[in-house]
């Protein structure tokens, strides 16, 4: 009973804790069992709160008792990515600095869960600061992709998309940067939503860079996608970039298979020569399919796409250096030095060099650089200008198709340790989610076949105009549905992997 | 070398920026409360702490209130600006950057014309604004131990973030020459304008000593007649109007004295003593720190939409000095009389004790004779007195109605200051009642008159202006207590004179 609780949907769960069929609490339970028996292959979860989950479900339980009315993820368990402030939890964004840090505040998006009764079961692994493609920057340990355990989860989201993908929570949260949400689930077999920036508050979001930070829903299957970000989206006071504006059901939308007329544009500048031909080869047959739905398939050239991976390596780390500097050992986390012998800035020094790892110093530098007198204008100044022309270019295209697609990433999950002494083969796997992140519009990769050299996931991603969110969910949900049965259900029995 | 040999030799150029905390309610970024003096951190959350994840949202009435200053000093409203981040690593700054402006400020070009007395009579000097932004306050740091006060040295270093986050606007002039011996007047009489525009608008308690007004005085000497102005330092902790001119004046006498020994003086910051009316270097800033400034990405960018600003701009008061012109002819004051009450602030002081019932002339005397003398003899600016203009009215009716002599007034003033209560209470603690009655003024005056008999032979001649000292004797016996009318009368009386 409780393995077969863990493999149900969302939707499913909820449906079935409404009608009294499960009780909340065993939901639950099944889930930290399962948890508890396997997460050692994967370690996935950093911090498995159990008194707060089961508190969170047996309120649940009460109101279904009370036949009172419940939010439409009402008892379904979540992971929460460890970037997410949640009140008494230890949240280290996979960082030593961190460690052992309560927040005293929720951040907006634990409010929302904690409001919508979604049972959040801990917190998960994640790259240091969000920095990474592979989860392998995390401090405290390497999580593993559960469908080859050699592999990388994909990152910085890696925590999520392999808690999710191992049947250890129906739901997690991400966070998307440049592609963190989209290529771990990508990698994983699994759905992954990046919203439009702005949409979902960013208050209590650990920030890596503040101008492109978007938290987003992973989950096994489009609708569960889509009634996450229901949940977590809205306008939020505290958060000044908060879009007051909202957006169109993202549900009804999950559920209308119907692309028929709709216009599609798949991105010329993303794919050919360097790209895993397994890759191409499964985003092709994706592309056969929305055209055998009845979509209209068109290329589409995004002149300034390919420069998105310079844009974004000055724009982030510059912000990111600005946002980490407050972890200076003076009011919370870790502090070296404090025995009396070191003045305030040595301690500030040494607290920096000890408590961040080496591809957070090596963002803070890039950044710290590029802000500097005399390479401002020629590095921080003319990407936020290349930043607007990838924005124009999504607008223009945007007038001639009303979504475009890609391969989420060039590459299926690699071998881990693989690429850790090389960033720029890191980064590339960033190259096609970066475009989107940089013009703020909402992105979702859904997960398309398995590539041929090496039988990993091969996800696609859609992209559609900021605010019309909706539309990537319409195309995802028909893409899913027309495969018939989910990608996933091909992982195997994890407990049978080494 | 003294000020008026040094700008014979060098001409001074001045710049003053200013920063003023301003009076919300709540911090710039966070709903925190602003008041004063509060146990330290008991006014903080996660945004003005800076905890991870925690965001800023700006205060919508400080925006407006930055803006209102700009329109008052005459500046050009920006139609679209930002906050930047200022990045620095200090243990005051809970973030370890401040959120300030840069390139885009709120307000930018205005001017403040200024009055001051020269040799020929009232000048009119026009101190251009630069520029008016809106920052954030930084914490505050206590540090224990150490020989300097200062963090370094220091055993160890306590900090409260109740100041952290609080709006601070900078007002930064441009560069002010041409005023030679009177830069330091200059100055003061800027700053002290200035503080009364900041009053009037109603955005700050513009309190010097409570820090919720602090100027930085910048200032470098160039040869007269030289194209090229000199090397600046920057002076801060000038914590009070007359430290504004006492500033400017000892550090034009001691780059003088440098420039004149052949040697060159150094970029730097320097710090103001009250106590002494000097100054002492402090860090030196031949190499500029990198600030690294750039958009705040949290916060969004401000339009300042026309009929928002017009609204501002119709909601503005009376400018001072527009207000000081229409007053001196309301209270029949000569162009001389308002300009010492100007110089010495005391407009609204004397605006609120003529409304609380004074005449016009009763509160000028008051305010520009006895409380100006106590200012100068604490060293402190009139309104830092803290004295209640009601109290002086009331203080005035006292005097002028018979139940208080001037030299009991004087009393009641120094209760006044020290905060012992209302003027009542102050005259009955003091027990401050003035002796009218014969029985017992007759014993003192019979004692004195017993003790001056030449006094007596004079006065007997009829040389009635003789009469000082006995009258002194009495009002000394009676510790000024007496009516000072009523002894003269029983004197005379007592001697058979006529009066």
């Amino acid at each position: 009973m409780s393995q077969d609780l863990t493999f149900l949907s969302a939707h499913e769960l909820a449906q079935k804790i409404k009608n009294k069929e499960v009780s909340a609490v065993e939901v639950t339970n099944a889930h930290f069992d399962r948890i508890e028996k396997l997460d050692n292959k994967i370690q996935s979860f950093l911090y498995v709160d159990k008194e707060n989950a089961i508190a969170q479900a047996k309120s649940v339980d009460e109101k279904v008792a009370k036949n009172q009315p419940l939010s439409p993820l009402a008892g379904v368990p979540l992971a929460l990515k460890d970037v997410m402030t949640q009140r008494g939890v230890p949240t280290t964004c996979g960082s030593k600095i961190l460690e052992n840090w309560r927040p005293p505040y929720d951040s907006t998006v634990v409010k929302r869960l904690k409001e919508n009764d979604v049972i959040i079961l801990g917190k998960v692994n994640m790259d240091e600061f969000a920095m990474g493609s592979s989860t392998e920057n995390s401090a405290y340990q390497k999580t593993k992709n559960p469908w080859d355990l050699s592999r990388i989860p994909g990152g910085s989201s890696g925590g999520s998309s392999a808690a999710v993908a191992s049947y250890f929570a129906p739901l997690a949260i991400g966070t998307d940067t440049g592609g963190s949400i989209r290529q771990p689930a990508a990698v994983c077999g699994i759905v992954g939503a990046k919203p439009t920036y702005g949409t979902v508050s960013r208050y209590g979001l650990i920030a890596f860079a503040s101008s492109l930070d978007q938290a987003g829903p992973i989950t096994r299957n489009v609708l569960d996608a889509a009634l996450l970000n229901e949940v977590i989206a809205g306008y939020d006071p505290m958060d000044s970039t908060s879009i007051n504006q909202s957006l169109a059901s993202l549900s009804g939308a999950a559920q209308n298979k119907d692309i028929k007329g709709m216009k599609i544009g798949v991105i010329k500048e993303l794919g050919g020569e360097g790209w895993q031909e397994g890759v191409l080869e499964n985003f092709s047959q994706a592309v056969e399919t929305l055209k055998q739905l009845g979509a209209e398939v068109v290329e589409i050239s995004l002149p300034h796409a390919l420069y998105s991976l310079a844009v974004y390596y000055l724009i982030a780390p510059s912000e990111a250096s600005s946002n980490l500097a407050r972890f200076d050992g003076m009011r919370y986390g870790l502090r070296v030095g404090d025995d009396g012998s070191h003045g305030v800035e040595e301690v500030m020094r040494l607290t920096r060099a000890q408590g961040f790892g080496p591809e957070v110093k090596r963002r803070i530098i890039l950044g710290t650089y590029a802000l500097s007198t005399g390479y401002y204008d020629a590095y921080y100044g003319q990407a936020q200008k290349v930043r607007t022309l990838i924005a124009q270019d999504f607008q223009a295209a945007f007038k001639k198709v009303d979504v475009l697609v890609s391969p989420t990433s060039p590459t299926t999950a690699w071998k881990m340790g693989e690429r850790v002494d090389n960033p720029l083969a890191m980064y590339l796997a960033d190259l096609a989610t970066l475009p989107p992140s940089l013009a703020g519009v909402p992105a979702i990769s859904v997960p398309i076949g398995l590539a041929k050299e090496d039988q990993m996931p091969v996800g696609m991603q859609i992209i559609a105009p900021a605010m019309s969110d909706h539309k990537n969910y319409q195309v995802a949900a028909a893409l899913e549905h027309a495969q018939g049965e989910l990608l996933i259900s091909k992982i195997g029995d994890l407990a049978s992997k080494s | 070398m003294k000020l008026l040999q040094a700008v014979e030799i060098f001409e001074p150029v001045i710049g003053l920026e200013t920063h003023v905390e301003l009076s919300t309610k709540s911090k710039m970024f966070c709903g925190c409360a602003t008041e004063f003096g509060a146990a330290p951190n008991t006014q903080v959350c996660p945004t003005c702490l800076g905890l991870p994840g925690a965001l800023p949202v700006p205060n919508q009435t400080a925006i407006e209130s930055t803006i209102r200053i700009g329109l008052a000093l005459n500046c050009q409203v920006t139609e679209f600006s930002r906050f930047a981040r200022k990045n620095y690593f200090y243990p005051d700054m809970p973030k370890d950057f401040q959120t300030s402006q840069y390139d885009e400020p709120f307000c930018v070009n205005g001017y403040l014309d200024v009055a001051v007395a020269t040799d020929e009579g009232e000048q009119i000097f026009r101190v251009e604004i630069e520029r008016v932004h809106l920052e954030e306050d930084t914490g505050k740091l206590t540090h224990s131990g150490g020989a300097t006060g200062r963090i370094h040295g220091a055993d160890y270093s306590l900090v409260d973030y109740n100041r952290a986050g609080i709006p601070l606007v900078e007002i930064v002039t441009k560069p002010v020459a041409g005023t030679g011996k009177y830069a330091g007047a200059v100055a003061k009489a800027y700053v002290t304008e200035l503080r009364d525009l900041l009053r009037s608008l109603d955005v700050s308690d513009v309190r010097m000593e409570e820090g919720s007004l602090r100027c930085d005085v910048n200032l470098s000497l160039n040869a007269v007649g030289a194209s090229e102005w000199g090397k600046r330092t920057e002076t801060k902790n000038v914590n009070s109007l007359r430290s504004v001119e006492k500033a400017v004046n000892s550090e034009i006498e001691r780059q003088a004295d440098v420039l004149t020994e052949g040697g060159k003086v150094t970029q730097e910051t320097r710090h103001f003593h009250e106590d002494s009316g000097t100054s002492s270097s402090g860090r030196s800033k031949e190499e500029a720190e990198d600030y690294r400034y750039f958009p705040e990405p949290d916060l969004v960018p401000v339009i300042a939409d026309q009929p928002w600003i017009d609204r501002l701009k119709s909601d503005l008061p009376e400018a001072p000095s527009v207000k000081g012109k229409r007053l001196a002819k309301e209270w029949g004051f000569s162009d001389e009389e308002m300009r010492d009450v100007v110089s010495m602030g005391a407009i609204d002081l004397i605006a609120q004790t003529i409304s609380a019932g004074a005449s016009a002339q009763a509160a000028r005397k008051w305010w520009l004779g006895e409380l100006a003398r106590r200012a100068t003899e604490l060293d402190r600016d009139l309104i830092d007195l803290q004295i209640d203009p009601k109290d002086i009215s009331e203080l005035d009716d006292f005097v002028s109605s018979g139940k208080l002599t001037d030299k009991l007034a004087r009393q009641v003033l120094d209760g006044l200051i020290n905060k012992e209560g209302s003027v009542a209470q102050i005259v009955e603690k003091r027990q401050l009642v003035v002796m009218s009655d014969d029985a017992s003024l007759l014993p003192v005056i019979k004692a004195a008159i017993a003790a001056n008999p030449d006094v007596v032979e004079k006065v007997k001649e009829g040389k009635l202006q003789a009469l000082g000292p006995i009258l002194g004797a009495v009002m000394k016996e009676t510790q000024g207590k007496a009516d000072a009318g009523k002894v003269r009368s029983l004197v005379l009386k007592e001697l058979g004179v006529e009066g």
